[in-house]
């Protein structure tokens, strides 16, 4: 079916007997691709007058924007809070190899740390475009050191922060340069913390809440200041109250600044979160929600005993301790495998977790669900801009075909 | 259109009309070979058995068919179904392509669905088809979602194999529109002109958007729009008439003059009027449609609404003719068969 034009243009790929998310609906129309871009097909067709090179059948299946997960703190036995010469080969290690669970894009979180392994690290984490090789860097991911110590978790006590003193430029002597952050997690009962959001919102960077005692008024100003998402709602934070709900009630707060809401992350993997959990949150603020995984460097390596940051963790089954206690210390589920139980616990199909759902909600709205964060400017999921994609079948058996 | 084997004897149905009406509906219409010539009134008409090929309409007598099935699906689907025989009779290929002349909105819908069909069962392509739609609004973006580009390609286009580049719609924001129009007349003249225009019917008459008082020869042009067809067109437009566009390129009804064959659908009971003043009064530019009385091949393809203000003596001759029009489209044609095919649906005509 080619035009005749010569071979030096590029193949049109057409998808055909599939759905396909767009405009906040899940529809059964061909995906049109060419070099890695969506095509809008009508353009296609009645400008430059061409018709698909190739046709690929996807058999009933659904294209979905990859998943993003903005909080994964290494894997496979890459932790990247390691300060080693070539952390990057260690971050292109796990971009590819979570390819296969779903994820296109993601964050590299790095745990509290010293100062010596920020300035070390971060430079060798630069923003990177994905591909076949591996899933996009959109920018790391900084999880302290300026947070509660009841609520540190497992983060070393001795190298947690405060920017009483100085305020940003305590943040910027811990961390160094922050050409290559895209999320901080703060906790916002700390002195100064407005100028410190305040700064680093008006640097592109967003601000999250969590590993934090604040209560909801502290919380409702840090979003105020320019707070916009929260890290893993309900672990590390003081638990809901009826009389003071905590960080948690900033999803139902209507004190927030007009027209913006706030995003959360949630961990599903069975572990961290109660199922009711996950349907309160849910149900509370559906469009808010963001899945994370949380992931540490034992994900993928089976049990046994592996590093975390300055920490060691004992890894059995699906949960992982710090060594020697009780205190969940992140996460070793897959991306897929929070997204299956996150649709088990709500009953949603993949209408509900990519569209609309079918009491009317989105369980995650399209530009979030293609984002699966929205505080950064992200690739938007309508033609012509550029698409993570994959092929999954239904939700039910929800299984990765495809990852490209 | 030539003949399909040896020379045929055609034998004619004339009508023995009393009232003058009839006659001037001109309802002489062709047979099929083997046929004894036939006399009879339409009151009396008997079925014959007849043969073979319907298309052998000798090209010198007038033929003016009106089709009238139960309901919008059966319409459709039987429109889509002559349409279907045309191309695969006409034999298409590289040095031949069979054109076809394509309208847009509700009415021809149902027909486009089942060409589709057609393709994706396999029994039709329009790989050798070029298009040549009728009409397109001035000055909306060809990406509008109401624009006439999109309808085509989010109704038909996208669904079949045709070659974009055997598509043809007027360019509604090109810098001259005069000289768009000019040059969409040379294209039709460039194609070897229009085999089967396929065509709808306004309430006020109008063919594409030859609104009331156009000219009876003229030939594509810039058109302002008729109060009556943008009411009619708000619905797409959010019922908004600030929205709708009051001006459009169209073919004329000249234009459509010059194809060898028009078919027009029209149903639905506000379409009723316009079919009653389309064939049952005289030739007259208020509306537009009756230009077609006078062309040598015409098929109007009706729902039994749309025939509501036409004379009962009409409707119940051209019922009675069913059984010889639908050797028109059984037996049904495949591309899949080189011979003759008698598919599913040729043994119930009137279902599906």
């Amino acid at each position: 079916m080619r035009d005749g034009k010569g071979a030096s243009r590029a193949p049109v790929l057409r998808f055909t007997n599939c759905r396909i998310l767009r405009g906040r609906r899940l529809l059964r129309e061909d995906l049109w691709v060419r070099e890695g871009r969506i095509l809008d097909p009508e353009k296609l067709f009645f400008e430059e007058r061409l018709v698909a090179d190739q046709q690929r059948d996807c058999g009933g299946c659904l294209l979905a924007p990859g998943f993003i997960d903005v909080q994964i703190n290494g894997g496979f036995g890459v932790d990247f809070s390691q300060a080693t010469e070539d952390v990057g080969s260690g971050v292109a290690l796990v971009a590819q190899r979570i390819l296969s669970h779903g994820v296109t894009s993601f964050c590299p979180t790095l745990v509290t740390s010293p100062p010596e392994v920020y300035h070390k690290v971060l430079p060798q984490i630069p923003v990177k475009s994905g591909g076949p090789h591996g899933a996009g860097v959109l920018g790391v991911h900084l999880e302290g050191p300026f947070i509660s110590r009841e609520k540190r978790g497992a983060h070393p006590e001795a190298y947690l922060r405060s920017f009483e003193a100085n305020a940003f430029h305590d943040v910027l002597a811990t961390y160094g340069s922050l050409d290559n952050v895209r999320i901080v997690t703060l906790a916002p009962e700390l002195g100064r913390s407005h100028e410190v959001i305040r700064a680093l919102t008006a640097r592109g960077i967003c601000v999250s809440l969590g590993h934090s005692v604040a209560d909801l008024q502290v919380a409702e100003e840090a979003v105020q200041s320019g707070a916009t998402f929260i890290t893993h709602l309900f672990n590390a934070m003081l638990p809901f109250h009826h009389r003071d709900p905590g960080i948690v009630g900033l999803l139902t707060s209507d004190r927030l600044p007009p027209g913006r809401h706030i995003f959360y992350g949630m961990i599903s993997d069975g572990i961290h979160t109660n199922p009711a959990a996950l349907r309160i949150a849910h149900r509370a603020h559906p469009q808010g929600l963001v899945l994370v995984t949380d992931a540490v460097p034992a994900l993928g390596l089976g049990n046994g005993r592996h590093t975390l940051g300055q920490q060691e963790v004992e890894v059995d089954g699906l949960t992982a301790y710090v060594a020697g206690t009780k205190t969940l210390s992140g996460s070793i589920a897959p991306m897929d495998v929070c997204i299956r139980h996150f649709l088990q616990a709500t009953g949603l199909g993949a209408p509900g977790l990519w569209g609309r759902g079918e009491d009317g909600h989105p369980a995650v709205s399209p530009e979030q669900a293609a984002v699966w964060s929205r505080p950064w400017r992200l690739r938007h999921c309508t033609p012509p801009s550029y698409w993570d994609w994959r092929s999954s079948r239904e939700p039910w058996t929800l299984e990765l075909m495809q990852t490209s | 259109m030539a003949a399909l084997g040896p020379a045929v004897s055609s034998c004619e149905l004339r009508v023995s009309a009393s009232s003058s009406r009839l006659s001037r509906l001109g309802t002489r219409c062709c047979c099929v070979r083997g046929a004894a010539p036939l006399s009879q009134t339409p009151a009396s008409l008997s079925p014959r058995p007849l043969l073979a090929s319907p298309f052998l309409t000798c090209p010198l007598q007038n033929t003016m068919k009106l089709i009238i099935l139960d309901h919008y699906s059966q319409a459709s689907e039987w429109a889509a179904k002559y349409i279907r025989n045309r191309i695969i009779q006409f034999h298409p290929g590289p040095d031949k392509y069979f054109t076809l002349g394509l309208p847009t909105g509700s009415t021809p819908l149902g027909c486009y669905k089942k060409l589709i069909e057609y393709y994706k069962n396999g029994d039709l392509s329009f790989k050798y088809v070029k298009t040549f739609n009728m009409d397109e609004y001035v000055g909306l973006p060809r990406e509008h979602p109401e624009s006439y580009h999109s309808f085509m390609w989010n109704n038909f286009f996208k669904h079949i194999d045709i070659h974009p580049e055997n598509t043809h719609i007027l360019d509604g924001n090109a810098a001259d529109l005069q000289a768009e129009c000019d040059a969409f007349e040379e294209k039709i003249q460039a194609a070897g002109g229009i085999e089967l225009f396929v065509g709808g019917i306004g309430p006020d008459g109008h063919i594409a958007f030859n609104e009331p008082g156009s000219s009876l020869v003229s030939r594509t042009r810039v058109k302002t729009l008729a109060m009556d067809t943008i009411l009619a067109n708000a619905r797409f437009f959010d019922g908004d008439l600030a929205k709708v566009p009051t001006m459009a390129l169209t073919v004329g009804v000249g234009t459509v003059m010059d194809a060898r064959e028009v078919m027009i659908l029209i149903t639905g009971a506000h379409k009723a009027f316009a079919l009653y003043k389309a064939i049952e009064e005289g030739v007259n530019h208020m509306w537009t449609v009756s230009a077609f009385q006078q062309h040598p091949r015409t098929v109007f393809v009706c729902d039994e609404d749309a025939t509501l203000e036409l004379k009962v003596k009409t409707v119940k001759y051209f019922k009675g003719l069913m059984l010889v029009h639908n050797k028109l489209v059984d037996p049904l044609y495949s591309i899949k068969e080189k011979e003759t095919e008698k598919s599913q649906s040729s043994k119930k005509p009137y279902s599906d």
